[in-house]
């Protein structure tokens, strides 16, 4: 009997693992600026079952915490994509980028100059 | 049961075969290569992670399926790794772009309006404060137009802030979110904490949150003040004024062991010439010496998420006024000459723990303690006046979040005791005050247009009895740099009716107190509702940046304590029989002229009123309408900072209304209305490097003086004797310099 219940209670405990409340996870999400920053957040933080959502200007990582019993990446990266923004794995529709405000348009290889050299003033 | 124990070991045994171990290092400033401590390393779209230990050194799970390893830390450039097979890993981080650093510290406002807040808070960094270099808290708002600056009578030099037409004791005033200005410190309390010690001030306007307590009516002051590991290791400020006002001011911070930093901060100030510029036989300001001295402690472990400060603080301040010829230690107490000493001495010792989730950073824990002591003797002509205050404030908070980060929540407990011991003349007043309560604060944030937050707490007072405090804060932007701002709440609180008001003791005005049979001193508990609406604007005016500010708040009182000096006899205290409110209005203009040049003006309108028993009538020395006025200009840092910094503040108030004199005989006879007044001010600093620099400055440089600020000078201890009939400097001008030095 003690053993089944262990096992029972181990069994339990995997299942609560694998359907982590708080999962952690981070995503690669191209932008280039502060505006990006927050249409990625904002985007994010608006998928259901998404508790925080952190983007990182300079090393373009999104920093996920969500619950994987409402969402998975995938989903969460279809609502960024929407919005215009590449993820290292999906693409963003032409039409979705073209959303984009003209500063952000963050595919355009002299946007990303003019951002660095913004920096670097 | 050995079947047991085998099975429990598999796992970890599988563990550690499938795993990769490594070391992250970076190059310091000279060159050699260091371990990174915490740097944060997972597998690429996986929830598998872990964090280097204190020699740079990770050990992380491993799959074949797993390719890409993300190595991360906080102002270096994110690496990500291709791992092929599990082999030891050895891999140099490189800073990320440290001009970012620079950059940020440049384009800082000294003063900054959020776009975003629920609240109407504006935060003044180090460096608005910088640009009245004198000297401690209650001086450091002269250059803010929400806060006016008036001088509480013409012997004890205190100068007493107004925010919204409501005096001091009507803002909550707390240092690191701790209430601290309350009670028995309340008259003169802005004086004890010094100005190079505050590293930010945050000004609520209205309501404030109900996170610190139900007492804020006005608003809420915050003063933040120097973290050990953040302030230089050493600095140092010398100030002299022609007035031979000397203080010095220095911090030592250093750092004691990998999570322990230290700060010790000293703080002295003298005044010791006797001046008498009007001839009034009165010293202009008080004789008086400070001493004050304060020790932090900040325990800082990123890791397990936990900050702490401890606190403990020592204030030692002395003050001798009145006629010139006084001698202490002959006429104490005595007709001889009329005089006055208000000595002070606290001790205080604080402590705030905070714990964030590393894991959930939207968890946190926060507790705060503080015991303060606080023993004032003092006298006035004949009078005497004493307090004694033991005080202990203590506040748990969780803050969390529902469903998604942009619903947060705090909520708390809180527990406050207070015992208060008073002499007044031959009278003694003593009670206790204690009250336990709990809050819930809710914030939603859409990141776009609305911004909330809404309180409410419950408490459970001895004196005040049991009480809600409901509190709401709303943003709305409507479009691009905007922000449309509501505000309403409630806010109760007991009047130190003698604490408060204790220039009423250099007068002869006779004390009385309309016994109501109520708690605190026979009178009711002060219970206001506050009502707000703001709007900010930013734009471009000739592509440069500005921003206007218009503000409506009225402040309606249920109950009020009315200090009524309607009668230049008597100063009477009682319930409020009617109505008692204050209407602020402000319009304020920002505007960065050109590179390095900042306006600020702003025009102000009071409507202030009360039911007094002989008539509804406008609070005294409440002037109806202020213009202020700031230029600040810089010229451009050069590489080792040097540059130079002019700043200048203009202000004019209208005519304030003088209690009613009508009773007196004819020689002591006031007009009703006082003189419109007004002042300038301005300072030019030189820095000549990011170590060293100077500073020169002139207070009420246009030398505009009240001519004779007290009423019966020449017979003290007569019947008419009264020094609280100011409205403008008593001095006149007044000139400084001073020096900081300042090593990282």
């Amino acid at each position: 009997m003690k053993r089944i219940i262990l096992i029972v209670t181990l069994l339990v405990t995997t299942v609560t693992f694998a359907q982590n409340k708080n999962a952690k996870a981070s995503l690669e999400v191209n932008g280039v600026c502060l505006m990006c920053k927050e249409r990625i957040e904002k985007a994010a933080i608006r998928t259901k079952g998404v508790k925080s959502a952190i983007w990182n200007l300079d090393t373009h990582e999104l920093k996920l915490i969500y619950d994987e019993r409402k969402t998975d990446l995938t989903k969460i990266q279809k609502k960024i994509i929407a919005v215009g923004h590449d993820t290292k794995e999906m693409k963003a529709t032409d039409e979705a980028y073209a959303s984009v405000h003209a500063c952000c348009k963050y595919r355009d290889e002299d946007i990303q100059k003019d951002h660095k050299m913004g920096k670097s003033n | 049961m050995k079947n047991l124990i085998l099975f429990l070991w598999l796992p970890l045994i599988t563990y550690s075969q499938n795993s990769i171990e490594g070391v992250i290092t970076e190059v310091n400033s000279d060159n050699k290569s260091v371990p990174v401590v915490s740097a944060n390393i997972y597998w690429l779209n996986t929830t598998v992670g872990t964090v280097t230990d204190k020699d740079g050194r990770f050990s992380i799970a491993y799959k074949p399926s797993y390719s890409k390893l993300i190595i991360s830390y906080v102002g270096y450039k994110t690496d990500t790794l291709t791992i092929d097979n599990p082999k030891f890993i050895k891999h140099t981080l490189t800073p990320s772009d440290e001009l970012d650093t620079v950059m940020i510290v440049n384009r800082k406002k000294a003063t900054s309006k959020s776009y975003l807040k629920a609240t109407n808070t504006f935060t003044v960094s180090s460096d608005e404060l910088l640009k009245a270099a004198c000297c401690n808290l209650s001086e450091s708002f002269e250059t803010n137009p929400s806060i006016d600056v008036n001088f509480a009578d013409a012997v004890s030099g205190t100068k007493q802030i107004k925010m919204l037409g409501l005096t001091s004791p009507y803002i909550l005033i707390s240092t690191e979110n701790i209430p601290s200005i309350r009670g028995a410190s309340q008259a003169y309390g802005l004086s004890f904490i010094p100005g190079t010690w505050v590293e930010s001030i945050q000004i609520t306007k209205g309501a404030g949150s109900v996170v610190n307590g139900y007492e804020s009516m006005a608003g809420q002051i915050n003063a933040e003040l120097q973290k050990p590991s953040k302030d230089y290791k050493l600095f140092v400020n010398a100030y002299v004024a022609n007035s031979e006002r000397l203080e010095l001011n220095t911090h030592f911070n250093t750092q004691v062991s990998d999570k322990w930093h230290t700060g010790l901060y000293l703080h002295g100030d003298l005044l010791n010439e006797k001046h008498d510029r009007n001839n009034d036989n009165f010293l202009d300001m008080p004789l008086f010496k400070q001493i004050n001295v304060m020790n932090r402690w900040q325990y800082t472990n990123a890791e397990k998420g936990i900050v702490s400060f401890i606190n403990a603080r020592y204030l030692l301040d002395e003050k001798q006024s009145g006629e010139v010829n006084f001698n202490p230690d002959t006429d104490q107490l005595t007709t001889n000459a009329w005089g006055s000493e208000i000595n002070t001495e606290r001790f205080e010792i604080s402590g705030k723990l905070g714990y964030v989730n590393p894991e959930l950073p939207w968890q946190s824990l926060g507790v705060q303690v503080a015991f303060s002591n606080h023993q004032q003797d003092s006298y006035f002509g004949l009078r005497r006046y004493d307090i004694q205050q033991n005080s202990l404030y203590s506040n748990l908070i969780y803050n969390s979040i529902i469903s998604d980060s942009r619903h947060k929540i705090k909520t708390g407990v809180s527990f406050t005791y207070d015992s208060y011991d008073e002499l007044v003349e031959s009278t003694n007043f003593e009670r206790i005050e204690n009250s336990v309560g709990a809050f819930f604060e809710y914030n939603y944030d859409d990141l776009e247009h609305l911004n909330l937050t809404a309180g409410v707490r419950a408490d459970q007072h001895n004196r005040l009895g049991f009480f809600i405090t409901p509190r709401l804060h709303l943003r709305y932007t409507p479009w691009e740099k905007s922000a449309l701002r509501a505000s309403v709440g409630r806010g109760i609180r007991s009047a130190n009716i003698f604490a408060e008001n204790q220039n009423l003791f250099a007068t002869s005005r006779n004390i009385i107190i309309e016994n109501a049979n109520g708690k605190i001193y026979g009178l009711d508990p002060e219970i206001s509702w506050n009502f707000g609406v703001s709007y900010l604007q930013g734009f471009n005016l000739f592509n440069r940046k500005a921003d206007v500010t218009l503000d409506f708040y009225r402040t309606d009182f249920q109950n009020q304590v009315v200090i009524d000096w309607e009668n230049p006899q008597e100063i009477s205290f009682y319930n409020l029989k009617g109505e008692s409110y204050a209407n602020s209005f402000q319009i304020e203009f920002n505007y960065n002229v050109f590179e390095g040049a900042d306006l600020r003006m702003a025009y102000k309108n009071y409507d202030v009123k009360t039911q007094y028993n002989s008539g509804k009538k406008v609070r005294p020395l409440t002037p109806e309408h202020r213009v202020f006025v700031n230029i600040e200009y810089k010229t451009k840092p050069k590489e080792n900072g040097a540059r130079w910094k002019f700043d200048t503040t203009f202000n004019w108030l209208s005519e304030q209304r003088y209690p009613d004199t009508s009773m007196s005989p004819a020689q002591f006879l006031q007009p009703e209305l006082s003189p419109t007044i007004g002042t300038l001010n301005a300072q030019i600093t030189k820095v000549f490097s990011s170590k060293f620099e100077v500073y020169l400055g002139g207070e009420n440089i246009s030398n505009v003086r009240q001519p004779n600020p007290i009423i019966g000078a020449n017979d003290p201890f007569g019947s008419n004797f009264d020094s609280t009939f100011v409205y403008g400097p008593i001095f006149g001008s007044m000139y400084y310099a001073g020096l900081r030095f300042k090593i990282k």
